[in-house]
C-alpha cells in the first residue's frame, strides 16, 4: 500500500509517554493534518515518521516499504521545520540545490530543477539572496522548495507556520494547499491551529496526550466529535454544567431544562453540555423548545457577526449571531431572554472536564 | 528486543567507533597537555620534602617577593576596576567621535607581547625617556622601582574589567537609569543603586581575571624592574631568578604556591562565571 | 544603546569621558607612539637594517614559524575538544571543562617550570626521548609544548560557545535531505564554525608571537637555534642595544595590529548571516 502507514508506535522519554500506541494511515496524495495542543506528541509522531526520533515500539511504512530501521537520510522524505532551518551561510539557490548535490545530479539538471522550484514558490529574483535577507514567509517558501527538490515520496511539515504572524499564516496555508494540489505528494503537517487544519487538510488526525482521539475530515471531526476533547478542541465550544434526569437534562443553576433523553448516559449523573456558539439561538419569548432562561451580559460587534455573552444559571456562554438577525430584533445588555440549542453534545463530567476547562482557557476561548 | 531495534542499534554503533576514537584522542591530548604537568610539579616539589618547601618559602627574599606581588596586584585591581568601569560606562552610554576607535584600543594590551610592553614603558619612563626625563630631574625613580612595575601591570591588565562590564551595560540599556532619574535620583545615586548592582557579576569576573593576570605577569615587569632582589622582585621574577641560579627547590616551591593559588582562583572564576551567566537574564 | 540627547555636555558626562581618554591615552596610546617614534627616529633604512640583523632576523623567523605551526595544531585540537565537550557526555566532563582554563590562571614561568620538570633531560620522559635523539626541553619541541599549553584555552573557548548555540535543526534538515554525517560536518557545521575557529587560531597566533615567560625557561634561548623574538628583544635591552631591540619590537607590535584588525573582520563576518 502506498502512502504513509504508522503502526502501533510508542515512544517514551524516561517515564513520560510521549506517543502511546499510535496508528494511522495516510493515502497517497493526501494532505493530512496532525492536530493537537502543545505537548500532545504530534511533533514527536512526525519526527518518528521522518526518522529523526526512534520509536520504542511499532513500525513506520513509507510507500509500502518498512522504513522503521532506516536513518532519515535513506527515507527519501522532505521535512520542513518550524524555524525553517535554512543553511544560513548558503544562498537561496544553494539551499535548494543541497539535496540534489547530495544525490550527485549533474549541473544542468540541478539548474533546471532550481529554476522550476523558484518559479513554483514565487521567489524569482531572490536566487542569490541569503536567508538573513528574507522575510519569515519567504524563508518558509525556500524551506519548502529545498525539501521538494529531491522529489521526496513524502512531505512532512512541523508547525510550518508557527513562527509567522496571522495574516502571513493564512496566506501561506492556502498557498500550501494549492501547491499540494499541483504536486500531489503525500503530506502530513503538524499544527495546533484547528482552523488551519480544517481549512486545508483532506483528513485530520486529532491527537491528545500521545493518543489518537479521532481521524476524519473536517466536517466529521467538527460535527461528530467522538470525545469531549475533540469536541472542545476543534472549533469554539461552550461548556455547560448539567445533570441528567429521567426524561430531561437540567442546567445547573437555572430552572431551564432540555426535554431530551440521553442515550448512553444513565440518569442522575453530572454531565457537561458542549454547544457551539453558532448553535445557540436567542429568543425574546419562551417557547416550548427554548425553555432556558438567560441574561445578556455583553454584546460585541465582530464585523461580520455579533458575539453575545450570556449567563445561564452559573454558566457563562457565548453565542454568534448573524448581523441581519440581530439588527431585525436587537437585544440590550441586562435583558432577560431565552436560548435554544439547535445542536449539542453531552458527555459525562469527570476529571477530564477540568482538563477541558483548563485547555479552553489556555487557548483563549473562555475567560 | 525485536529485529528492528537491533537494526537501529547496529546503524548507531558504526558511529560509535568514530565517537570513541575522537573522545580518546581528545582525552589523551588533554591528559598529556594539561594534567601531567600539574601532577608533575606537585610531585617534584614535595620530593625535596616538606621542610625544604617551607624553608625556601620563608626566606626574606621570597617573603618580600610575595608581598610585592600582593601590593602590585591590589593596586592594579583598584585602579583598573575604577577606570575600567568609567571607561565601560563612557563607551556604553555616551556617543562621540572616535568612540569606536577608543573601543578598539581596549584590545591592544592583549595583543602586545609583554616584553614589548615593558620596553615601551622603559622608553617612556626610563631616566632618559620622554617623561622619565622630567621625573629623574626630580630624583623620582619610575623604572627599576615600584611605580614602573605598577604601570606595566596596569597596562597588561587594563582591558579585563572594562571588557566584562561593557557588554552587561549594553545589554541592560539606559532605560533603568533613565527611570531612576525620573524618580528623582541624582547621578551618583543612580550609579550606586541602579548601575552598579547590575554590573556586579561582570565586574567580579573582570576582577578575578585581573588578579590572575597580575600575579602571573612576568615579561613586562622583568624588563621594567631590573629584578633587583628584595627590592623589585615579584613572585614570578623570584621564581625565574632562583631557577637561573639552579636553586630548584626554591623555584619549584614558589611555583607550586602560585599554581595552588591559581587553582583556587580558577574555581572562583568558574563560580562567578556561572552566576554572571544566569544573572544576565 | 545611544544616548541621543543633543543637550550641551554636562560635567557629569565630560569628567568620565576625559578621565577615560586620559587613561587610555596615557597607558596605551602614548607608549605605542613613543616606541614607534623611537624606532623610526634613525630613518627607514636604519630601521630595516636593525630588523634584518642576523640574530634578530632568525629570531623573528623562528617565532613566526612556530606561531603559525601552533595555530594550525590548535585549529584541530581546539575544535575537537570543543566538540567533545559540547556533544558528548562522559565521566569527569565538568572537571575537564573547568581545567581548560588553567593556562589562563597559571603564571607563565610556572608553566615553563612544570614543563622542564616533566620533559627535561633528567626526567623519565625526557631522557627516554633523548635516547631516541629527540631533545624536548632546550629545543624547539619544548617551545611548541609551552605554546600549546598557554594557547589551548583560546582554541577551545572560541569554538565552544558557538557550537553550543548552533541550532540542531539545520543538521536535521541536512539529514532529511540525504546528507551523510561527514557531509553534514563539512558543509553545514564547519562553515558555521569557521569564523570562531579562525578567531581561536588568530588569538593563539597572536599570543604565541609575544609569549615570553614560559619560553625563556623552557627553550634554552640559544641564538640561531631556540631564541625567539621576545627573548632576543629582552637580551638586546639588557645589553643596552636599544636600536636592535627597537627594530624587532616594532615588527612584533605591527604584527599585533594586523592580527587585531583581522580579528575585527572575523567578528563582522560571523555576524553577517545572523538575523
Amino acid at each position: 500500500m502506498s502512502g504513509i502507514r504508522v503502526e502501533s508506535v510508542t515512544k517514551k522519554f524516561g517515564d513520560f509517554v510521549a506517543v502511546d500506541d499510535v496508528s494511522f494511515a495516510v493515502e497517497e496524495g493526501e494532505l493530512v493534518a496532525l492536530l493537537g495542543p502543545s505537548g500532545s506528541g504530534k511533533s514527536t509522531i512526525l519526527r518518528i515518521v521522518a526518522g529523526l526520533e526512534t520509536q520504542d515500539h511499532g513500525h513506520v511504512y513509507l510507500t509500502g516499504e518498512d522504513v522503521t530501521s532506516l536513518s532519515p537520510q535513506k527515507r527519501k522524505i522532505g521535512f520542513v521545520f518550524q524555524h525553517y532551518a535554512l543553511f544560513k551561510h548558503m544562498t537561496v539557490e544553494k539551499n535548494i540545490a543541497f539535496g540534489l548535490e547530495i544525490r550527485k545530479k549533474n549541473k544542468t539538471q540541478i539548474k533546471k530543477k532550481i529554476a522550476e522550484l523558484i518559479d513554483l514558490v514565487k521567489l524569482n529574483g531572490y536566487e542569490k539572496h541569503y536567508p538573513s535577507q528574507l522575510s519569515g514567509g519567504q524563508r518558509q517558501r525556500v524551506a519548502l522548495a529545498r525539501a521538494l527538490a529531491p522529489e521526496p515520496k513524502v512531505l512532512l511539515l512541523d508547525e510550518p507556520f508557527g513562527s509567522l504572524d496571522a495574516k502571513v499564516r493564512k496566506n501561506l496555508a492556502k498557498w500550501i494547499r494549492h501547491l499540494h494540489d499541483r504536486i500531489r505528494v503525500t503530506s502530513i503537517f503538524v499544527t495546533h491551529d484547528q482552523s488551519e487544519a480544517m481549512e486545508i487538510a483532506d483528513k485530520i488526525i486529532v491527537v491528545n496526550r500521545g493518543r489518537v482521539e479521532q481521524i476524519g475530515n473536517a466536517s466529521e471531526v467538527y460535527e461528530h466529535p467522538k470525545s469531549k476533547f475533540v469536541a472542545s478542541f476543534v472549533g469554539n465550544v461552550n461548556v455547560i454544567n448539567g445533570r441528567t434526569y429521567l426524561s430531561h437534562i437540567a442546567i445547573e443553576g437555572t430552572e431551564g431544562r432540555i426535554s431530551q433523553k440521553t442515550e448512553d448516559i444513565p440518569e442522575d449523573h453530572d454531565i457537561v453540555l458542549l454547544v457551539r456558539p453558532e448553535e445557540v439561538v436567542i429568543e425574546k419569548k419562551a417557547s416550548k423548545d427554548s425553555s432556558i432562561p438567560a441574561e445578556i451580559e455583553e454584546i460585541h460587534y465582530r464585523g461580520s457577526f455579533y458575539e453575545v455573552d450570556l449567563r445561564i444559571g452559573a454558566n457563562d456562554i457565548k453565542s454568534f449571531v448573524q448581523k441581519e438577525r440581530y439588527k431585525s430584533n436587537p437585544w440590550t445588555v441586562g435583558e432577560h431572554v431565552f436560548v435554544l440549542f439547535t445542536q449539542f453534545k453531552v458527555f459525562e463530567a469527570s476529571e477530564g472536564h477540568q482538563a477541558i476547562h483548563r485547555m479552553l482557557k489556555q487557548l483563549g476561548y473562555i475567560e | 528486543m525485536s529485529d528492528e531495534h537491533r537494526c537501529v542499534e547496529l546503524t548507531r554503533s558504526r558511529h560509535r567507533i568514530g565517537q570513541w576514537l575522537l573522545l580518546s584522542f581528545v582525552l589523551i591530548w588533554f591528559f598529556i597537555l594539561i594534567l601531567t604537568p600539574l601532577i608533575g610539579i606537585i610531585k617534584a616539589t614535595f620530593s625535596q620534602g616538606i621542610e625544604a618547601v617551607k624553608s625556601s618559602l620563608a626566606t626574606p627574599a621570597s617573603m618580600h617577593a610575595f608581598w610585592l606581588t600582593l601590593v602590585i596586584t591590589a593596586s592594579a585591581v583598584v585602579l583598573n576596576t575604577l577606570f575600567g568601569t568609567i571607561l565601560a560606562v563612557v563607551l556604553a552610554r555616551q556617543n562621540f567621535k572616535g568612540k569606536l576607535f577608543l573601543e578598539s584600543l581596549l584590545d591592544l594590551p592583549f595583543a602586545v607581547s609583554p616584553i614589548v610592553a615593558g620596553f615601551m614603558f622603559i622608553l617612556l619612563f626610563g631616566p632618559r625617556g620622554w617623561i622619565g626625563n622630567w621625573f629623574s630631574s626630580l630624583n623620582i625613580k619610575i623604572i627599576y622601582a615600584f611605580p614602573g612595575m605598577l604601570i606595566a601591570t596596569l597596562f597588561v591588565t587594563l582591558p579585563f574589567v572594562a571588557r566584562e562590564v561593557l557588554p552587561v551595560l549594553r545589554e541592560f540599556g539606559p532605560e533603568q537609569e533613565e527611570t531612576a532619574s525620573t524618580l528623582g535620583a541624582s547621578q551618583w545615586q543612580t550609579f550606586w543603586r541602579v548601575t552598579l548592582p547590575s554590573i556586579k557579576w561582570g565586574m567580579a569576573y573582570g576582577v578575578t581575571l585581573t588578579i590572575a593576570r597580575s600575579i602571573g605577569e612576568f615579561g613586562a615587569v622583568l624588563v621594567v624592574s631590573g629584578s633587583i632582589i628584595n627590592k623589585t622582585q615579584t613572585a614570578t621574577l623570584r621564581i625565574h631568578d632562583q631557577f637561573t641560579d639552579f636553586n630548584y627547590a626554591g623555584a619549584f616551591s614558589a611555583a607550586l604556591l602560585l599554581a595552588a593559588f591559581s587553582f583556587f582562583l580558577l574555581n572562583i572564576i568558574q563560580y562567578i562565571y556561572k552566576n554572571k551567566g544566569s544573572a544576565s537574564t | 544603546m545611544k544616548n541621543n540627547r543633543a543637550t550641551a555636555l554636562a560635567p557629569s558626562e565630560m569628567i568620565p569621558r576625559s578621565l577615560s581618554l586620559f587613561y587610555i591615552g596615557f597607558l596605551i596610546v602614548l607608549p605605542i607612539v613613543a616606541i614607534t617614534a623611537e624606532a623610526f627616529k634613525g630613518g627607514l633604512l636604519n630601521l630595516f637594517h636593525q630588523i634584518t640583523l642576523p640574530e634578530g632576523l632568525y629570531a623573528l623567523k623562528l617565532t613566526f614559524f612556530l606561531a603559525l605551526f601552533l595555530a594550525l595544531i590548535n585549529i584541530v585540537t581546539g575544535t575537537a575538544t570543543a566538540w567533545v565537550l559540547v556533544r558528548y557526555s562522559f565521566p569527569f566532563k565538568t572537571f575537564m571543562n573547568a581545567l581548560i582554563d588553567i593556562p589562563f590562571a597559571i603564571p607563565t614561568v610556572v608553566t615553563g617550570i612544570m614543563l622542564v620538570l616533566l620533559y627535561g633531560p633528567n626526567s623519565p620522559i625526557g631522557s627516554f626521548f633523548e635516547k631516541q635523539g629527540i631533545e624536548i626541553i632546550f629545543n624547539k619541541p619544548g617551545i611548541i609544548l609551552a605554546l600549546l599549553f598557554v594557547t589551548f584555552p583560546f582554541a577551545v573557548r572560541s569554538v565552544q560557545p558557538v557550537l553550543m548555540e548552533m541550532e540542531k535543526d539545520m543538521e536535521e534538515a541536512a539529514q532529511t535531505l540525504g546528507a551523510s554525517r561527514t557531509t553534514i560536518f563539512f558543509r553545514v557545521i564547519l562553515p558555521t564554525l569557521l569564523p570562531s575557529i579562525l578567531t581561536g587560531a588568530a588569538l593563539s597566533f597572536s599570543r604565541a608571537l609575544g609569549e615570553f615567560g614560559s619560553i625563556v625557561i623552557v627553550a634554552g634561548n640559544i641564538p640561531f637555534k631556540t631564541q625567539v623574538a621576545s627573548v632576543y628583544i629582552y637580551g638586546e635591552i639588557e645589553s643596552a642595544n636599544i636600536q636592535s631591540a627597537l627594530g624587532t619590537a616594532v615588527v612584533l607590535l605591527f604584527s599585533s595590529f594586523v592580527v587585531l584588525f583581522f580579528l575585527n573582520i572575523l567578528q563582522k563576518w560571523s555576524h553577517k548571516h545572523e538575523r
